[in-house]
């Protein structure tokens, strides 16, 4: 709750601080904010509270899903130094569009109320949409923030129809009240209680990128600017996760039998359309945007499994694929920025003329495809285990066939740098950018060699 | 809002029902089939509203207003949602001259 009124607070302040002539210090300020908000919000840690009459919840879940948030958006942010898009005008409104958006990711965790979520849902993918266009004179930009947009509102329409119908079989917008009225359902009203869930599910689906409805992902992942990309596949993929989780979990366990199909269903499928539709990739971003959409199934893996196991693993998968994601997303700007295209051949020898940057992508590529040593490593397990205490061992069979997949596509890249000879000159990196990418490595190879520092927090 | 008022239930729930569903998939056949951005567009808003129709009738009949709490909160954001999204199309318009969605196709695997 601090998190949301501090975020909202200085977002509307860094807007004017977009007048000063310096633009040098809005970074730093930013940070220096973010990290504010992320002591508040781990200050919160082991409270269990409610506002606005219990719409609102903070407790462990909200907290630690809203640090990974806030976490990753202060990663991400360093790599805006060289700006996105060549002109640095608008600096200091993208970076409050960010900080919006950040704030619907918040309410998207600790919703206890269906008008929340929704809420939450559009406060975030609003300042997307925007974001998503901000290279307003590229025409890949404006296709994907069109795209972006006419998709988002069209399931946001889906999610709402889901959620009339939801309060029409209950009477109830609060997930508790849901849950009462659902255990024992009057047999007039299920077919409504469970189409609702059923539109619901597909909306929130589509928010998260998983098959059938993840066909948007290549094509706006491509043409946002890297920066904001990177965003998408992980704040808002972490934010609807646990959206998705915390809603099955509190509202619906009484009808798990029902629901279950379809998700497992919606699992196989995003698993398989996102480790395959990458192999097919000679675009690195386009591979990217395809690898989130496998891990988006791998996330769901958790929410098939649905016992005390799931909570923990998302979290920490979060976290792990997070981090991965944004170093990969780092290393990517500069270079497609510097050799002007993102194509694996524009990473060619990568590894001769910066060792850095091969090395940080090749510790990124690792933790994605999940070899031990990294947290993607551990990450794996955790969901696998959970699946296994449900006895799906089909489910983890398929979904180690689709790693084994990833491993093909993820050393692409590393090859390309190692194997091949150099395609341009040295790709320049600002010390600060070059810092939160050391960082980022070291994170990961921690939680690869410790997860026990992140696994049992909830 | 103890009673409900003799007016709505002169008409039973489920033909509010039927009618918001059938609104809500002119919708979504809108959104598929047609090609110019702002009627698509145009078609969401209609998805948006058969939804607040169909919320302040289970509001109504349930005599509980939540649901029509919810109406609001529905309008005022899709306010917001108009006011990027027409942003959007102006500026796709000024880089292509046209709204037409199949012109958008640079993008693609």
């Amino acid at each position: 709750m601090t998190s949301i009124i501090l975020l909202s607070v200085f977002g509307i302040l860094n807007l004017f601080l977009g007048f000063m002539k310096s633009k040098k210090a809005l970074l730093p300020l930013v940070l220096l904010f973010l990290l504010v908000v992320l002591g508040a919000t781990v200050y919160d840690w082991g409270q269990n509270k409610t506002f606005f009459n219990n719409m609102l919840a903070v407790d462990n879940y909200t907290v630690g899903f809203t640090a990974v948030m806030v976490l990753s958006t202060i990663f991400i942010l360093p790599f805006s130094r060289r700006y996105v898009v060549g002109e640095e005008a608008n600096l200091a409104e993208y970076y409050s569009l960010l900080i919006f958006s950040l704030v619907g990711g918040v309410m998207m965790v600790g919703y206890e109320n269906l008008l929340m979520l929704f809420l939450g849902i559009e406060i975030m993918s609003i300042p997307m949409y925007v974001l998503a266009g901000a290279d307003k004179r590229n025409i890949l930009s404006n296709e994907a923030a069109m795209k972006y947009f006419l998709m988002g509102s069209f399931f946001t329409g889906v999610i709402l129809f889901g959620m009339a119908l939801i309060y029409g079989a209950t009477g109830h917008f609060y997930l508790v009240d849901i849950a009462n009225v659902a255990n024992n359902i009057d047999p007039n009203m299920a077919p409504l209680l469970l189409m609702g869930i059923l539109l619901v599910l597909i909306g929130i689906t589509f928010k998260i990128g998983a098959a059938p409805f993840h066909f948007w992902t290549p094509d706006v992942y491509e043409g946002t600017p890297t920066l904001f990309t990177g965003y998408m596949s992980t704040v808002v993929k972490t934010a609807g996760i646990a959206a998705f989780y915390k809603l099955m979990n509190v509202a619906f366990p009484a009808v798990y039998q029902e629901w279950f199909p379809t998700v497992v269903a919606i699992t196989v499928l995003t698993l398989l359309v996102g480790n395959i539709g990458a192999v097919a990739q000679t675009s690195m971003k386009r591979m990217l945007a395809y690898s989130s959409i496998s891990h988006a199934g791998y996330l769901m893996i958790a929410l098939t499994a649905f016992n005390d196991r799931s909570e923990n693993a998302i979290l920490f998968y979060s976290l792990a694929y997070g981090v991965a994601t944004i170093a990969a997303f780092g290393v990517l700007k500069y270079v497609a920025d510097e050799r002007g295209s993102d194509d694996y051949s524009s990473f060619n020898g990568l590894g001769k003329t910066n060792p850095l940057l091969a090395f940080v992508m090749t510790v990124s590529m690792l933790s994605l495809a999940g070899i031990p040593l990294t947290g993607g490593f551990f990450g794996k397990l955790f969901l696998f285990s959970a699946a296994l205490e449900k006895d799906m061992l089909w489910l983890i069979v398929v979904a180690v066939l689709m790693s084994a997949v990833g491993i093909y596509y993820y050393f692409r890249v590393i090859i390309a740098m190692y194997m091949r000879e150099p395609v341009g000159a040295r790709v320049a990196v600002d010390p600060f950018a070059a810092f939160t990418l050391i960082s980022l490595v070291v994170l990961t190879v921690l939680m690869g060699v410790v997860p026990g520092l992140f696994s049992d927090l909830l | 809002m103890n009673e409900i008022p003799e007016v709505i239930r002169t008409i039973p729930l489920n033909l509010y029902l039927y009618f918001s569903t059938a609104l809500f998939i002119i919708g979504v056949i809108g959104v598929l089939t047609r090609r110019n951005a702002i009627i698509i567009f145009m078609c969401v808003e209609l998805m948006l509203n058969s939804v607040n129709l169909l919320l302040t009738a289970f509001s109504a009949y349930r005599s509980d207003p939540n649901g029509q709490i919810f109406v609001f909160f529905i309008m005022a954001v899709a306010a917001a949602e108009v006011a990027v999204g027409l942003a959007i199309i102006v500026m796709i318009y000024r880089n292509l001259r046209t709204t037409d969605i199949n012109f958008l196709n640079k993008l693609k695997w």
